[in-house]
């Protein structure tokens, strides 16, 4: 008895002292929360500072809701272990962050706390955010509080169990979130440290770019290395792979390019990363573009491979032949060497392109299937568009169409087949 | 004249691909809106899909309230949705322009397969609507010819049974949606089941007299407030 009893005791103990690591480390590095809501007085630097680090971070992505009122949350972001909703940002005391404090602004964006002390999702990407600095914290805080207040009650996120818990949340945190500064390289100039840090922390690249875990946890050790997006079938390249979308042998004109006008000779912005440049990098000043361009331009390249040519019969070759010439050809040109109108570049070249030729196809299926626009911006205010065939052409002929696109003019990938067709679709 | 330039400079682009030079692509709002034809049909007008409404010719006004509407969530159509959210107010009034701009002939209207009745219910509601139901007749907001009154009143002509039929249906659901006063949502509910069929059947029959030409004067007030056309 005594001995059952000494067990039960010693596996309490040691339950008891897995939660209290667990609790440790979800506050470990906190700040003590000084002042009120009332006590923070903003300059008017801070609230235009505020107001285009709000860009650069691209809150509204998720915090605007599609035709609601900008800020006030909402916006449903589906994850493969529910549904979370982007919660009010407006400045309304009730709903939304009227009543906090810049320090409990500052231990969500760094710690991923709410300001009731509850735990945050890292939908909200604080494992980026955390390495902001305070004082951009502070005037994000300030523009926000500068917004019109509107009364929108934070919709209660959907996850299923035991996601929903926050003890399961808290042992994630303990696993896979450590509070970060960013620490500049001195080695390195000021230009690349000010890219690297708009790139890691508010620009929050790796949220799409890098792959993650079962746990859906984003690894480091594999920066930007690219990722798969849950649930919406498009895949965000690496940015430290020449073969997929690493840019250290790109201009650094190119990679401004393709981040203030979402079109570049080497392939246009579309599907989930046209809302980025749209929203978000257009809007960023040349010198901040130039200092990302350098920071990704240094990211270590994986060796290129040359992919694995596709062997395809007689009939694939002359049906994906003819299916080009029907539809394709007319604008992505005879070769696939693309287009290009009076301003220059319009029907990105399919030959030797980086998105045609991805090892996991699902953006180029996407795109046959669903066409798609590249953004308005400054530099493109009237984009040309790729049409959808999804409606027009059967997923075996879009398949046998890509498989021989990726396999002409000395492109090199794995076959498409129909079954991966109707994935994307 | 404007549609024969057009053509060739489609038909130059077309021999340069098979010469193998490479396309030279023509700075024109049509190519720029290849994507629209594979579902709304060349220039504008509506596929043998029988679903597509036709664009080609309706008020800009009306046009951009949609593209607006589709971009801010208050009509549901992904393709749609995913074509317009990244585009400026700037570049879909442009658009709309554009198709507004278009003046071409209809198809021939959909045959008829319906029971007289409801033939004639279908346009009694349009042209008289149900009073004791406190339902307007078409007619007196979409012109007594149905093609629309300038700026945004839409055209009914050329429309597709299956569409129209949705299009009730997503106003009584909450599916589609309009600015404020929604007065499309009220009609639609107003309107039963079978008046939503018939309305839809004898509209979808009618050929469209020529020219098709939104008009441009109506009398007000209209029957009912709609946030989308102003006062």
């Amino acid at each position: 008895m005594t001995r059952w009893r000494a067990a039960a005791l010693v596996l309490a103990a040691i339950v008891l002292a897995g939660a209290g690591l667990v609790a440790w480390l979800n506050v470990r590095g906190e700040d003590p929360l000084t002042g009120d809501a009332g006590s923070f007085v903003a300059t008017p630097e801070q609230v235009a500072q505020g107001a285009y680090l709000a860009r650069a971070g691209n809150c509204a992505a998720c915090h605007t809701d599609r035709g609601g009122a900008a800020f006030a949350g909402g916006k449903g972001i589906a994850t493969p272990f529910g549904t979370l909703y982007a919660s009010n940002l407006t400045p309304d005391a009730k709903t939304g962050i009227g009543a906090w404090s810049a320090a409990q602004f500052w231990r969500a964006m760094h710690n991923g706390r709410s300001a009731d002390g509850h735990l945050l999702y890292p939908a909200f990407p604080y494992p980026n955010f955390t390495e902001i600095t305070r004082a951009d914290s502070d005037a994000l805080f300030a523009w926000l509080r500068s917004q019109v207040p509107v009364t929108q009650v934070n919709r209660p996120h959907d996850l299923r169990f035991p996601y929903s818990l926050q003890a399961s949340l808290a042992v994630w945190r303990a696993l896979f979130f450590t509070p970060g500064v960013y620490e500049p390289q001195v080695e390195r100039s000021a230009q690349w440290n000010r890219g690297a840090y708009l790139v890691r922390s508010l620009g929050h690249c790796a949220a799409c770019h890098s792959p993650r875990n079962a746990f859906g946890a984003t690894r480091d050790s594999l920066e930007l290395s690219g990722g798969l997006i849950p649930l919406q079938n498009w895949y965000a390249p690496s940015l430290a792979s020449g073969a997929e979308a690493g840019v250290a042998d790109w201009s650094s004109r190119e990679v401004a390019d393709l981040l203030k006008t979402g079109l570049t000779s080497r392939g246009a912005a579309l599907g989930p990363m046209a809302e980025v440049v749209f929203r978000s990098t257009q809007h960023l000043t040349d010198p901040d573009i130039a200092a990302m361009a350098e920071f990704l331009k240094s990211l270590p390249q994986a060796p290129a491979h040359r992919g694995t040519p596709a062997k395809l019969d007689k009939d694939v070759q002359a049906h994906g032949e003819t299916l080009y010439k029907d539809h394709c050809a007319t604008c992505h040109g005879a070769r696939g060497e693309g287009g290009a109108g009076p301003q220059g570049v319009v029907y990105v070249p399919l030959a030797g392109n980086r998105k045609v030729l991805l090892e996991t196809p699902a953006n180029f299926i996407h795109i046959v299937v669903n066409g798609g626009f590249p953004p308005t911006t400054a530099g493109n205010p009237r984009p040309y568009g790729m049409p959808p065939f999804g409606p027009s052409l059967k997923d075996e002929e879009i398949a046998v169409l890509a498989t021989w696109v990726r396999n002409a003019w000395g492109n090199a990938a794995p076959p498409v087949s129909a079954l991966d067709v109707l994935e994307a679709r | 004249m404007l549609r024969i330039v057009l053509a060739a400079f489609a038909a130059m682009a077309m021999s340069a691909a098979v010469a193998g030079a490479p396309p030279v692509v023509p700075d024109t709002m049509a190519q720029r809106m290849q994507p629209c034809t594979a579902c709304h049909g060349k220039e504008g007008r509506p596929t043998q899909l029988g679903f597509f409404p036709r664009i080609a010719g309706k008020p800009a006004g009306y046009l951009y309230n949609q593209l607006d509407n589709f971009r801010s969530g208050r009509r549901a159509y992904p393709t749609m949705t995913y074509f317009v959210e990244q585009m400026s107010d700037d570049y879909l009034r442009e658009i709309a322009g554009y198709f507004a701009s278009l003046d071409l002939p209809y198809a021939p209207p959909q045959a008829v397969d319906a029971p007289r009745d409801e033939i004639r219910r279908g346009e009694a509601l349009v042209r008289q609507g149900d009073a004791a139901h406190g339902i307007p007749a078409c007619v007196q907001c979409h012109g007594a010819a149905m093609t629309g009154v300038l700026p945004a009143i839409p055209g009914l002509l050329g429309l597709p049974r299956g569409y129209l039929v949705e299009q009730f249906g997503a106003w009584r659901t909450g599916q589609r949606k309009a600015l404020a006063p929604d007065c499309m949502a009220r009609i639609a509910t107003a309107l039963t089941p079978s008046d939503i069929a018939a309305v839809a059947t004898w509209l979808s029959a009618q050929p469209a007299s020529l020219p098709p030409a939104a008009a441009d004067t109506l009398a007000r007030p209209l029957p009912l407030a709609c946030g989308s056309v102003s006062p």
